[in-house]
């Protein structure tokens, strides 16, 4: 099968694989009565006097797969239920929160990218010495390490020691300027947006807090590229081209960066599918400890508040995003490497 | 009759005589590691505090549920390590050293019951997947590919959300969530073996479908399977603690380490010149959780040298 034919087919299996996840999201709905998921449609109090009317328009007691037509379509729409936690449709919040995430993502994936790799490079290339094991040994830590604990440390040493990176997302003075007539969101990331409006302090005050959950994230899942990073780069150490090239009397340096590096990072575009899953993970547990209010901090306030539509809204959402990563990542790789095929 | 039994018993421990070889490679293999004794150390440290929990922390006498931790008053504001309470009181006057002791017993629990559950469930699941191949194959395997298109905690967070929270929600949550890593392991392997030479042997004098699974496939199977589940103990244990903190699995005052670090949210900046001062409040539950999960994992990256073709036996 060659590289077209394979991303072609794929594509097609994309839709059946998203039906199936509506189906386990619309399965996890059914643990909750007629009557809880009608609730879900109630704005007002006074509205619960008509909740057999709300179970009949939405067809909440009809047969399985009528109900889930009929909230597919509503899905399909865009209809998610309303999010009571925060008091407005769930399309609407993950709308509002999807900003501040992606600004906190998007400068950690670089720092856990780049780590990573010099830390398995280095390990790899000093293996079975003291620094081999040294960072080997820090790798299991941070992944043993307990994402919502290291958040803490880092707040308690930075925030409640030093005084300096608070919580949050903005400090309240900064918050009054981007709320201002005067200030455009274009782009509701914060540090993009002060550019473009050439409000430096915005900026610097959104660097401030964004610093310590991207380190905390980079904290806990730095370990996963450079394990990848290192073996695969023993095995590229260990081929004939490494010898070949030593041969020639190139120096260490262009050995390793040259020859056995490039080759080495090939395997890494097969993790993006698990950085992604961490990076999720990650960002729930981060964004609740430092206050930061975005997806994952809508999201676990919402299941403490046993806000449904909210949780399974962000569950659907973040299934879909992962499974295009994959799909993304799978038909790259059969780009790179052209010895797989499926 | 009792020769008949024997013979049985004789065939059973050959049918485990695979099982039995690597392990005892396996254990060659730890002993040749500083870093997995270190994990092996410390997980039996562990096992060790768990067995002694009723003798090293006793509950107060009449004390109804052990795994409550008692109180010491009702003010909110934390107080130190003082003799009476080694390692001080959390928020609410709870203690914190009764807590991460009988946390321990948490723990195993979590991490035991939801591994043994995820094996059962896969091993069933990927071992008639594989054996079977066909229509059944594809249903189990578009399944588990559904059930990987939700990162773990998300899928996690919403099935404690139906079940309704509690640490029993969040076992069979975690089991639900785990299980198609494992059937897929396990049919993989079953796939492979079921072309062998031997599985015709046992076609051909007649023996069921059942029985070629359980005395053939599985004991050659089993095995890089079990491993990973004892790798999966550590994570596990670690997503439980993730969930109790955000409030999700065990309720206020039981003895869960992660629930304990989240009643410690209010003090983690201290007060005005003197940052540090709550500093046990989530230190200490939290220096136990990591150990416990890094023992694990140091044990876990052994097996996993010792699992890999391309680098063991060298």
């Amino acid at each position: 099968m060659g590289v077209k034919e394979y991303t072609i087919r794929r594509i097609i299996l994309l839709p059946i694989v998203l039906i199936g996840v509506t189906l386990l999201i619309f399965a996890i709905m059914q643990f909750f009565s007629p009557v809880e998921r009608a609730s879900l449609y109630v704005r007002n109090p006074r509205e619960f006097e008509h909740i057999d009317a709300i179970i009949k328009k939405h067809h909440l007691n009809d047969p399985l797969p009528i109900q889930y037509i009929n909230w597919l379509s509503g899905v399909l729409r865009g209809n998610l239920g309303w999010s009571k936690s925060v008091n407005m449709p769930v399309s609407q919040a993950i709308l509002t929160f999807f900003p501040a995430t992606f600004e906190l993502v998007i400068f950690s994936i670089p720092l856990i990218i780049i780590i990573g790799i010099l830390l398995g490079i280095i390990s790899a290339v000093y293996r079975d010495t003291i620094v081999d094991h040294t960072t080997r040994s820090l790798a299991i830590m941070g992944w043993s390490l307990p994402t919502f604990w290291s958040a803490i440390i880092l707040l308690s040493i930075f925030y409640g020691g030093l005084g300096i990176f608070p919580p949050g997302r903005l400090s309240p003075a900064m918050e009054a300027v981007i709320h201002s007539p005067s200030f455009m969101r274009y782009t509701g990331l914060n540090i993009v947006d002060g550019i473009l409006n050439g409000r430096w302090d915005v900026v610097a005050d959104a660097f401030s807090h964004i610093i310590l959950p991207d380190l905390n994230l980079t904290l806990v899942i730095v370990a996963l590229p450079m394990r990848i990073m290192r073996s695969s780069m023993l095995e590229a150490l260990g081929k004939e081209y490494i010898i070949a090239a030593r041969a020639k009397g190139l120096s260490n340096r262009v050995v390793i960066y040259k020859h056995a590096m490039r080759n080495a990072l090939i395997p890494l575009v097969t993790i993006a599918g698990t950085l992604t899953a961490g990076l999720i993970t990650g960002v729930v547990i981060t964004e609740t400890v430092f206050d930061y209010h975005g997806l994952g901090y809508w999201a676990a306030n919402a299941a403490t508040q046993l806000d449904i539509p909210a949780v399974l809204g962000f569950a659907l959402f973040v299934g879909i995003i992962y499974v295009l990563t994959n799909l993304t990542v799978d038909i790259l790789y059969a780009y790179i490497d052209p010895r797989i095929r499926y | 009759m009792e020769a008949e039994t024997i013979r049985e018993r004789k065939g059973f421990r050959k049918s485990l005589e695979p099982t039995l070889k690597e392990l005892k490679f396996t254990l060659k293999r730890v002993k040749q590691s500083p870093l997995s004794i270190a994990g092996l150390v410390i997980v039996i440290f562990f096992v060790v505090i768990a067995v002694l929990s009723p003798y090293i922390a006793p509950s107060p006498a009449g004390w109804r549920d052990r795994y409550m931790i008692p109180r010491d008053g009702f003010t909110p504001t934390p107080r130190p390590p003082s003799p009476q309470h080694p390692f001080g009181t959390t928020q609410g006057q709870y203690d914190i050293y009764y807590g991460c002791i009988w946390g321990t017993r948490t723990a195993f629990r979590v991490g035991l019951t939801v591994v043994t559950g995820i094996l059962i469930v896969g091993v069933i699941l990927g071992s008639i997947s594989g054996y079977y191949g066909g229509v059944i194959d594809e249903i189990i395997m578009r399944t588990t590919d559904i059930f990987y298109a939700i990162p773990g905690l998300v899928l996690a967070m919403a099935l404690v959300v139906a079940f309704g929270p509690s640490i029993d929600s969040v076992i069979r949550a975690l089991v639900i969530v785990g299980w198609p890593t494992y059937a897929r392991m396990i049919r993989a392997e079953t796939m492979r073996i079921r072309n062998e030479d031997f599985i015709e042997a046992a076609k051909a004098i007649g023996a069921s479908d059942f029985r070629i699974i359980a005395r053939h496939i599985l004991p050659n199977a089993i095995y890089p399977v079990l491993i990973m589940a004892s790798m999966d103990t550590g994570s596990m244990v670690l997503t439980a603690a993730a969930l109790s903190f955000l409030g999700l699995g065990a309720p206020v005052g039981y003895a869960d380490w992660g629930q304990m670090i989240a009643m410690s949210r209010n003090w983690i900046i201290g007060m005005p010149g003197h940052p540090y001062i709550y500093w046990y409040t989530f230190i200490i539950p939290g220096v136990f959780i990591f150990v416990f999960v890094l023992g694990w994992n140091l044990l876990g990256d052994a097996f996993r040298d010792i699992l890999d073709p391309m680098i063991r036996r060298r």
